[in-house]
């Protein structure tokens, strides 16, 4: 936390101090902080309704704020909106391109609205086309694209004005993992372009790969603020899970388990379940397995867990996201 | 079929077709708005160093031009089922009368489109345009129908808008003995200009809402 403390020097292109935002008697945002340092990907994690998008539609000069301060390229969003809105592009949970148009005419139908002359919105056309790896499919209507090209294009049309500061709310939500891998390549070449990125998402994976620096959401404002390392650790870091086949085993496990995990392993008898935290993931595995092997247990099934989103959110709030709330 | 004044039921179909489509035209407006408004298309022109009145402009000129292209190919259909305009320059007269009444209907649709939810419920807006458009002179006189019903239906905008088509395309046909039949024209001019007058404010509030 102590980026707050230091305020916002010339390193950093979003800071946003205490932001209030309410619906009717819902608080969206509840004194919501946040820092990100020029030229990262900054991660914005949090359950639905923690705030992640009321907090980057603020910042997008979207929605009005009620109370707070915040500033995006060194401009206050609400004072300076129309100056704001030159210097950030914005990619939402939906890839707002039209299907009717090819991925070259929506690109220059874009370059045209920022006023880009002919000659030059075909010429950056073909250079995002390029850079977004989608020159083979540029002239194919949009209908026909996969959901990860869809989202390339997308973020292409937010990128006309290589804007300074980048808002990417969910980029690959409901995408297969072959797409959003191409989008996260999309992204890591766009920062190393010197572009902002402020990437909202529900996945501690793709903040994992991408962000550097992570805040945590819940309830309207951040809980907390470290890189995603420095999250894991909190939620426990790795753990290694071992299900057996006959409860009488359970002893034996734990006391295999107990040599290579941190602390004390935990054991479920009506899930036949020992599980325990471990940092050095794969010897501790390899170690696991070949000893039960060894002395003849009858393992189920044997496997390293990474702490999920649900288990950095159980530990710092000690309770679990809305989804799981209304599913159990 | 009776048609009032004795004339061809397909002069006076016609006409009423015509305004019809020109009528059903909010639905389409509310249709596209819906679209780009839950497709993070507005958004994104919202978040882009432009005028956000140029969001909507845009949609409006796109609806006028679709409109057109609606209109011109009914006109061309219809002489293929008899209807003979016979009006001259009175031809263009109509279609301006048509376009008039579907740019009214751009700030309904715009509304409409900013209020409902999603794309499905903007198609349900045909359950309610449908009744609607058939209460009016559009398929038949009102002063065939029951007194109250007449009534009702002479005073629905697009029978306004429906009594001077037919008479500028050249396809006349007896109108009404209510004021506001007999005031056809002024109506069809007046009618529009109030449903702009309503929906033109209710559709710009509710745009502003976004930002709320």
């Amino acid at each position: 936390m102590n980026d707050y403390d230091a305020g916002c020097d010339d390193g950093c292109a979003v800071h946003a101090e205490g932001l209030e935002k309410r619906y009717g008697e819902k608080r969206a945002l509840d004194g919501f902080d946040l820092t990100v340092r020029t030229g990262t990907v900054h991660g914005l994690l949090g359950p639905n309704g923690a705030g992640r998008t009321t907090a980057v539609r603020i910042l997008s000069t979207l929605v009005r704020l009620d109370g707070g301060r915040a500033t995006v390229a060194g401009l206050d969003v609400a004072r300076s909106a129309r100056e704001v809105r030159a210097r950030i592009g914005l990619t939402g949970q939906y890839a707002a391109v039209d299907e009717v148009l090819t991925g070259r005419q929506s690109l220059e139908m874009f370059g045209r609205l920022f006023h880009l002359g002919g000659g030059r919105a075909r010429a950056r056309a073909a250079e995002l086309l390029e850079q977004f790896d989608l020159t083979g499919a540029a002239d194919k209507g949009v209908g026909d694209y996969s959901g990860g090209m869809r989202r390339r294009l997308d973020l292409a049309a937010s990128m006309i004005l290589a804007p300074a500061v980048l808002f990417l709310d969910e980029p690959t939500t409901g995408l297969d993992p072959r797409s959003r891998g191409e989008v996260w390549d999309s992204v890591r070449a766009l920062v190393a372009g010197g572009t902002t990125v402020l990437l909202t998402t529900q996945y501690l994976e793709e903040a994992d790969r991408l962000a550097s620096r992570i805040t945590v959401t819940d309830q309207g404002r951040s809980i907390a603020d470290d890189t995603p390392d420095g999250l894991k650790n909190l939620a426990g870091g790795d753990r290694i899970e071992v299900v057996v086949a006959e409860r009488s085993d359970i002893p034996r496990v734990v006391k295999v388990v107990a040599r290579v995990a941190d602390g004390e392993p935990e054991s479920d008898d009506s899930e036949l379940r020992v599980h325990g935290s471990v940092t050095d993931r794969v010897a501790a595995l390899t170690d696991v397995a070949r000893t039960l092997q060894d002395e003849g247990v009858r393992v189920e099934d044997i496997g390293l867990r990474r702490p999920s989103l649900d288990d950095v959110f159980l530990r710092l709030t000690g309770h679990r996201t809305e989804k799981e709330e209304t599913a159990v | 079929m009776t048609v009032p004044g004795g004339g061809d039921y397909k002069d006076f179909l016609m006409p009423g077709m015509f305004v019809m489509t020109t009528a059903f035209g909010f639905i389409n407006t509310a249709t596209l708005v819906v679209h780009d408004s839950t497709k993070g298309v507005i958004d994104r022109f919202r978040s882009m160093p432009m005028a956000s009145s140029a969001v909507v402009a845009g949609r409006g000129m796109t609806d006028l031009l679709v409109a057109c292209a609606e209109l011109g190919i009914l006109m061309l259909t219809a002489p293929a089922m008899g209807w003979r305009p016979d009006g001259g320059w009175g031809f263009l007269a109509a279609f301006g009368l048509l376009l008039w009444l579907r740019f009214a209907l751009i700030w309904l649709g715009v509304w409409l489109g900013l209020l409902v939810p999603n794309p499905e419920a903007a198609g349900g807006l045909f359950a309610v345009a449908f009744p609607l458009t058939m209460i009016s002179s559009i398929f038949v006189a009102p002063q065939l129908m029951p007194d109250w019903l007449g009534w009702v239906a002479a005073w629905n905008p697009i029978s306004s808008t429906a009594a001077p088509a037919r008479d500028l395309f050249g396809t006349p046909v007896g109108g009404g003995d209510s004021w506001v039949e007999q005031h056809a024209l002024l109506m069809a001019g007046v009618w529009p200009l109030v449903l702009t007058a309503v929906f033109l404010p209710l559709a710009v509030r509710r745009f502003q809402r976004l930002s709320r």
